[in-house]
Order: structure tokens, then C-alpha cells, then sequence
């Protein structure tokens, strides 16, 4: 492997090769010293073109637990607004020594663009609305943890999925882990065209509610116009959104997921989000060990 | 390729109990070992020396694993590993670590071990018990308690094969001349 750029590149044993190694770094990071010297030596750069906080500093947190050194470039004060290029500016940061990339960008395809144009590895951090791996390998993570398995679960994905990137990559990483997995949205925040998910499609929670196993629920993407198709954002809580009332007529062992950031209210009632179901907070820890499986299996051997 | 088996599962078990009984005797007792495997064979190895140790002592002896495949020095040099498991039976300060493996060679498996255990705990002391040692060091590190010397060339292979993880028990020269 020398790139991930999304969730359709990966088949059932690399899935799992990568989940059992995430294992094993949740188990290094609850070490006295939670840090290995894997990747001493190497340097990770999280370049990111788009804001984000949690998703890089997860990964900054994944690289120096395995020891690597860290190079971090943000829009806001780079010389991008001096009108550098994208080429440009990655092939700068490759040229100080930078042995593999974390590339975050608004359009689809740029991750593949800087590995072709740096020659190293690179790891998609979410391109549009098209990917986002690693959000789907600490979602498989957490789903297993909690349940003991991925196969076999039945997993709805709430919300604004033309939008999201993070369903994408999770439809293609849960059904190639056994899943049978639902879109559940208005048609409205539906892909247009669905051909080649391998998934099924309702526009009616409460129809399905009762048979998941997990309920993942997506971020209503206020920037990325995702509001504008609903009348209020109290109209979608009381469609899709996981109420109270929901929540209590789920099976006693359903789990609830979200990518965050959380629009309490909205996607999700306050009440429930601080359920010990809710499983956001796990989310966030085993992304950091999921993260550190990849750059693990990226750069941690000779033919990395 | 010649093969040639100098260790049969009687010797090994002998070893075993040879060795369990050499930790008593250096360390007083049992009461504040712990042993811990290095994946792969080290790790049934370690239960088997582990319960050797209860069945004389008449204690239970707490046994664990500790995995190196995030210490090697050679990481960048070697396709990838599969990582093994680490589990620390109950906290390391203060007592004494038995670190178990199957063939002690180069050191350089024992080195990275010690490193992996500075991170996991404070032992007050840390020896070493191998099934075989062949000889051909490159760090200075000794084995405390050793099951076979075995004089071998760099060229010949030492193979070790437990019923835990193999279908065969016993230990073999293999020489690919």
C-alpha cells in the first residue's frame, strides 16, 4: 500500500489487517508512555487546504505517538494567499523532507494529484465531498469494539449524504466488513446517481429504526448547503434527526455513531448525545490509533 | 537441505522444568516474578515456564506477553511486520521480569524487548530465559537461564516448533547447503 486515497481501494484483509493493528496501538496508548519508536526518523506532513481541527490534530497525535516528526500547514497562514499553487506549495514541503502526506482539500481527486506530483505516500484526509478513509477505519473500529464485529450488522447512515464524504467511505468500508448497510435521507440529500453503492436506501427512519445495530448519524453540513433543502433545522430533527423518543425505541444493544462536530438539536437531541451508547468520545480515541495503523503501514517497513 | 533435530518434546520439557526451578533458586521463590513472552513462540513458551513455576511453588505465577515489532532497529530495512500482542499481567514496578524467547541469536530481539518493557513499567530487575542459545551476539547481552547451548554457523537455520502454534514439537538444525 502505497496510498490511501479511499475506502473502495481496500479489500477484506487489508480492512482487517489495519483494524487489528489500530487494536494494538489502543493498547499502546494506554501504556504509562503511550509512545513507540516506530516511525523515529520520519517526518508526516498534514497538509491541510480546509479547515479542521480534530481530524489533524488526530493525526498529529498519531505520528508522534509512533515518533515520527510532524510538519503542519494550514491556508490561513501560508503563502497560498500570496497565490502559490497547490503543486507548488506541496512539492516545497516534500522538498524539506517530508516522507509522507496528509492531504485535506475542498476538490475531489487533489490527494491523488500531490502523491503523483511529490512521489510519496499520501494519505486522503477528505477531498470534497467524495472521501474521507480514516473516518471510516475508526468507525469500523468503534463499530467492532462495541459489537465484536462488523459482519453481519445491520448499519443505517442518517442525514446529508449527497454532501458527506465520511458516508461514502463508510458505505464501501462497512459492506466489504460484512455490513448490510441503509442510506437513510430525504431524497433531496441523496446522491444522484447511487450506482455501484453497495447499499440499500430509505427516506424513512422511523420505518427502519428498529432493525439497526448501529445508527450513524451524519452532520447536517450547514456550509456546504446542506440546510437550505430542509423549511428549519427543527423540521429535520423532527424527521430525521435522533430524538429522544427514537432513541428509546432502538434494540437495547444499538449503538449510535457521529463523525462530529455535533449539532446538538439538529442531527441528534442534547439528552442522547450524552448517552453512554452515543459513542462519539471512542470515536476520537480510536481515531487516533486507526491513524496510527495507516502511517504504520505506509512507512513502517522497507517497502514503505 | 539438511535437517537435523537436537531437541525432541521430552528435552523441552525437561528445559522447562530445569529452568523453573534455576528461577526459584536465583530469585528466592516465585512470589514477585512475572513472566513475559516475546511473540511468537516466546509467548507458549512463557505459559508453559509460567505453570511450571505454579505447579512447584504451589502459587499462581502471572504470565504475559510483550510484542517488538514497534523496537526493531531494522523497521525501514525489512518488509513489514505483523504486530503481536502485549499484556501486562498486573504492574511491573518492583518486581522481577522473566523475559521469555525461543532462540537467543543476534540480541538484537532482546534489546528492542527491553526497550519495549521501559515503556510499560519499572521492573526491579529484568533476566532473560531461552530455549536455545546458538551464539553469534552483537550487543552484549546474556541469557540467565538457558534450556540448550547450541554451537552453530552462521549459515545454518534454527528452527523451533511448539505444538501451541505448529504441528510439531522440537527443536532443528537446518542447514541450506
Amino acid at each position: 500500500m502505497r496510498t490511501l486515497l479511499g475506502t473502495e481501494d481496500l479489500d477484506r484483509s487489508a480492512l482487517d489487517g489495519l483494524l487489528d493493528d489500530a487494536e494494538t496501538f489502543l493498547e499502546v496508548l494506554e501504556r504509562p508512555i503511550p509512545k513507540v519508536p516506530a516511525l523515529r526518523g520520519r517526518t508526516v506532513a498534514t497538509m491541510f487546504f480546509e479547515p479542521s481541527t480534530r481530524t489533524r490534530l488526530s493525526f498529529e497525535r498519531a505520528a508522534k505517538a509512533l515518533s515520527a516528526d510532524t510538519l503542519s500547514f494550514s491556508p490561513g497562514t501560508s503563502s497560498l494567499s500570496k497565490g502559490e499553487s497547490l503543486k507548488d506549495t506541496v512539492q516545497t514541503i516534500a522538498a524539506m523532507g517530508a516522507d509522507l502526506m496528509v492531504v485535506r482539500h475542498r476538490a475531489v481527486g487533489a490527494p491523488a494529484r500531490v502523491a503523483e506530483w511529490t512521489g510519496l505516500p499520501v494519505v486522503n484526509g477528505g477531498d470534497g465531498a467524495h472521501q474521507h478513509p480514516t473516518q471510516a477505519l475508526l468507525d469500523a473500529l468503534t463499530i467492532r469494539r462495541a459489537r465484536g464485529t462488523v459482519e453481519g450488522l445491520r448499519i443505517g447512515i442518517v442525514g446529508d449524504i449527497a454532501h458527506s464524504r465520511v458516508a461514502r467511505s463508510d458505505v464501501f468500508a462497512f459492506a466489504t466488513l460484512g455490513a448490510e448497510v441503509t442510506l437513510i435521507a430525504p431524497r433531496t440529500l441523496l446522491p444522484v446517481d447511487l450506482t455501484g453503492w453497495p447499499c440499500d436506501v430509505s427516506t424513512d427512519l422511523d420505518a427502519v429504526l428498529g432493525d439497526l445495530d448501529v445508527v450513524y448519524l451524519l452532520r447536517v453540513q450547514t456550509e456546504r448547503g446542506g440546510a437550505s433543502v430542509f423549511p428549519s433545522l427543527r423540521e429535520y430533527l423532527r424527521r430525521f434527526g435522533l430524538t429522544r423518543e427514537r432513541f428509546a425505541r432502538l434494540r437495547p444493544d444499538t449503538v449510535v455513531l457521529h463523525p462530529g462536530p455535533m449539532n446538538r438539536g439538529v442531527e441528534i437531541e442534547a439528552a442522547v448525545a450524552d448517552d453512554p451508547r452515543a459513542l462519539v468520545l471512542d470515536q476520537v480515541t480510536n481515531g487516533v490509533a486507526a491513524r496510527m495503523a495507516v502511517l504504520f503501514q505506509l512507512l513502517g517497513g522497507a517497502d514503505a | 537441505m539438511t535437517s537435523r533435530r537436537v531437541l525432541d518434546d521430552a528435552d523441552i520439557r525437561r528445559a522447562i522444568r530445569r529452568i523453573a526451578h534455576e528461577v526459584i533458586e536465583r530469585n528466592r521463590g516465585a512470589d514477585d516474578v512475572v513472566i513475559l513472552g516475546i511473540p511468537t513462540r516466546g509467548v507458549p513458551l512463557a505459559t508453559r515456564l509460567a505453570a511450571a513455576l505454579s505447579d512447584i511453588e504451589g502459587t499462581p505465577t502471572p504470565v504475559g506477553s510483550i510484542d517488538i515489532g514497534l523496537h526493531r532497529d531494522d523497521l525501514d530495512r525489512r518488509p513489514r511486520v505483523a504486530l503481536g500482542p502485549t499484556y501486562v499481567p498486573e504492574p511491573l514496578d518492583h518486581k522481577t521480569v522473566v523475559l521469555v524467547d525461543d532462540v537467543l541469536y543476534t540480541g538484537r530481539t532482546v534489546r528492542a524487548a527491553l526497550d519495549a518493557l521501559a515503556d510499560l513499567g519499572r521492573p526491579d530487575r529484568v533476566q532473560l530465559a531461552v530455549l536455545v542459545d546458538r551464539g553469534h551476539r552483537e550487543l552484549p547481552i546474556r541469557p540467565d537461564f538457558v534450556g540448550k547451548n547450541l554451537p552453530t554457523a552462521p549459515g545454518e537455520r534454527v528452527t523451533v516448533r511448539l505444538r501451541d502454534v505448529d504441528d510439531d514439537e522440537g527443536v532443528w538444525i537446518e542447514d541450506d547447503r
